[in-house]
């Protein structure tokens, strides 16, 4: 470890953020009028702010670990990440999102459903999925990042989490996210040229694309018999269709995670700050392939780093990085970039994490002050400030714990139970609410009891990775998960819960009456 | 491409086409969907303070 350049490129990075930071501070500041100032921000800087806060350490470090042990395969995500996570996203729920928003005054997520619903129930009961959901979400982000600075800065893993945790804290206890679209834009923009970097170098390296994806090719015999026996037939290759290694790529992390970004409450809320569609269309452009450029990048550069360990330590990846998934991004890029690059890189990923972990806790600042507190005690006021800010430390020091407690290669997993159980509860209330006029608020409750309850059972008592580990199925029917036959142990709750809350937020809609006239010709103004 | 799998290399291609539909669809409707109505932008400025409101005095994030 080099301290002295270490020192340097942190000096420069802190300066460049400080000044940006001051900058975006000024011009709000100085300005007659906040929201006019918010307009001109460009396009570019709007659009690279949110990368930002999509991608964090989870999408990097978690899933392209993943992509070292399964391969390319993990594609399939990418391909989801930018058709549905920035395409349909944007084009098709973004637009009707931000008007419907508008017409209903809604701040939040969970808010703008209720209040198409007119049910108080959602409001409060969404505010609790996200508040009660969300520290996983958040945990496996701070692991990520404490990983990077575990293998760069050749420290523990636990004080790693410690340091980087209190660096959170202060972020968050100091404001957070307000105002530093300038710092995010920088952020991504390193981001993006980082990725590009390591694909070209990765490339470079291992003798061109076509050479590299050959030796990848070449090395699927060296597969382990255990994870040969689960489906693993080389990291160029899908997994067998129907084995569990297939069910857990495509059932948990592609469609979990590829699906459940259209419900996450803190990219809902940015469809409606943005000031207009035309914002959205731009943002298509830069979203998509920016997202190309970090999850396609990160997949295609895990799964290669097979061929570097093979070549130069005679192990796959998996044995090089000592069996922990969620170490095989930071031991690669360790090994093969240059010193310099991998601190840029590693300063880089600490700040996605920093700008993804502070609207994390600001989303459940809001869920717990705004959508339960406010929403039960049936008032808005002052007096949610202190239960919002209990909320969000509450949030944070549950975070901690679990980053101490998940076991190793928890990283994608753990953003799949999150992103799966979004998707479950919200996305069927929040599709009909969007498109459907008929849809009603007896359909909507019953949707959303049924994708939640039926996600939580799944976790608990069927989908083995969780069930074995907690213990609750065990004590309750003396065996480690309810159905032992194969594939039912390895599919993700999404797949039974998503459909499920689709079909009974339909039947339950046209079982009762229709909504008011009045009220949906007022959710729907302007939008069709 | 050094990849026998056509799932994985057309999953490979399809990332690329489907990041070359988002430049795509960003450059044919750049200049779209701009506000024309001042009622509708005073609309979205009634939305914004509403929200800075609740993030100041009610949540004090």
């Amino acid at each position: 470890m080099d301290i002295l350049l270490l020192n340097i490129i942190v000096l420069i990075y802190i300066l460049a953020i400080g000044y940006l930071g001051y900058r975006g501070w000024k011009e709000t500041r100085d300005s007659e009028d906040y929201m006019v100032a918010g307009r001109k921000i460009h396009p570019y800087v709007m659009a690279m702010s949110y990368g930002a806060t999509f991608i964090s350490t989870s999408a990097i470090v978690g899933f392209g670990g993943v992509a070292g042990l399964f391969g390319m395969g993990l594609l399939w995500l990418t391909f989801l990440n930018i058709f549905v996570g920035i395409f349909i996203a944007f084009v098709v729920f973004g637009k009707r999102t931000r008007k419907m928003g508008h017409n209903l005054s809604a701040m939040t997520f969970p808010e703008l459903l209720a209040r198409r619903f007119d049910s108080k129930f959602i409001q409060y009961f969404g505010g609790l999925v996200i508040f009660l959901g969300m520290p996983m979400y958040a945990s496996v982000v701070l692991i990520g990042a404490a990983r990077f600075i575990e293998t760069t800065l050749a420290v523990d893993f636990d004080l790693a989490l410690m340091i980087f945790s209190v660096i959170i804290a202060a972020y968050v206890v100091l404001g957070g996210l307000k105002g530093v679209m300038y710092t995010d834009a920088l952020q991504a923009t390193i981001m993006f040229v980082g990725m590009a970097f390591l694909l070209v170098m990765t490339y470079g390296q291992l003798g061109g694309i076509v050479t590299a994806n050959q030796a990848l090719t070449n090395l699927a015999d060296l597969v382990p018999a255990n994870l040969a026996s689960m489906g693993h037939e080389g990291w160029t290759a899908m997994p067998a269709f129907g084995s569990a290694w297939w069910w857990t790529l495509i059932s948990t992390l592609v469609l979990g995670v590829g699906i459940g970004v259209l419900a996450m409450p803190q990219l809902v809320v940015r469809f409606m700050t943005v000031r207009c569609n035309r914002e959205l269309n731009r943002a298509v452009l830069v979203g998509g392939v920016f997202i190309l450029m970090m999850t396609g990048v990160a997949f295609v550069v895990g799964a290669l780093s097979n061929v570097y360990f093979v070549q130069h330590d005679g192990v796959i990846a998996i044995a090089a990085a000592q069996g922990n998934s969620d170490s095989i991004i930071p031991v690669y890029i360790n090994a093969s970039m240059p010193e310099w690059f991998v601190y840029i890189f590693m300063l880089t990923l600490l700040a996605a994490a920093m700008s993804t972990l502070s609207s994390q806790f600001h989303a459940q600042g809001t869920a717990i002050g705004r959508d339960v507190y406010e929403t039960l005690a049936g008032m808005r006021g002052g007096r949610s400030i202190p239960i919002t800010r209990i909320g969000i430390i509450i949030a944070v020091v549950v975070a901690v714990i679990l980053g101490y407690v998940l076991p190793p290669s928890i990283i994608a997993p753990g953003t799949a139970i999150f992103f799966g159980l979004c998707a479950a509860a919200f996305l069927p209330m929040y599709a009909c609410a969007l498109f459907w006029r008929r849809a009603t608020k007896a359909g909507a409750v019953a949707g959303l009891v049924t994708g939640t309850f039926v996600s939580l059972f799944w976790l608990v008592f069927v989908h083995q990775k969780e069930a074995a580990p907690l213990g609750i199925a065990k004590m309750v029917l003396g065996r480690d998960v309810l159905i032992t036959t194969m594939p039912w142990p390895v599919v993700d709750p999404i797949v039974v819960a998503l459909p499920l809350a689709f079909v009974v937020t339909v039947a339950v809609s046209l079982a009762t009456k229709p909504p008011a006239k009045e009220h949906v010709d007022k959710c729907f103004k302007g939008i069709d | 491409m050094g990849i026998n799998d056509p799932w994985i290399w057309g999953v490979y291609v399809l990332s690329v086409l489907s990041a070359l539909l988002c430049v795509a669809y960003g450059l044919v409707n750049w200049n779209k969907g701009v506000k024309k109505e001042q009622k509708e932008i005073l609309e979205e400025v009634a939305w914004e303070e509403g929200e800075a409101q609740m993030e100041e005095k009610e949540l004090g994030l």
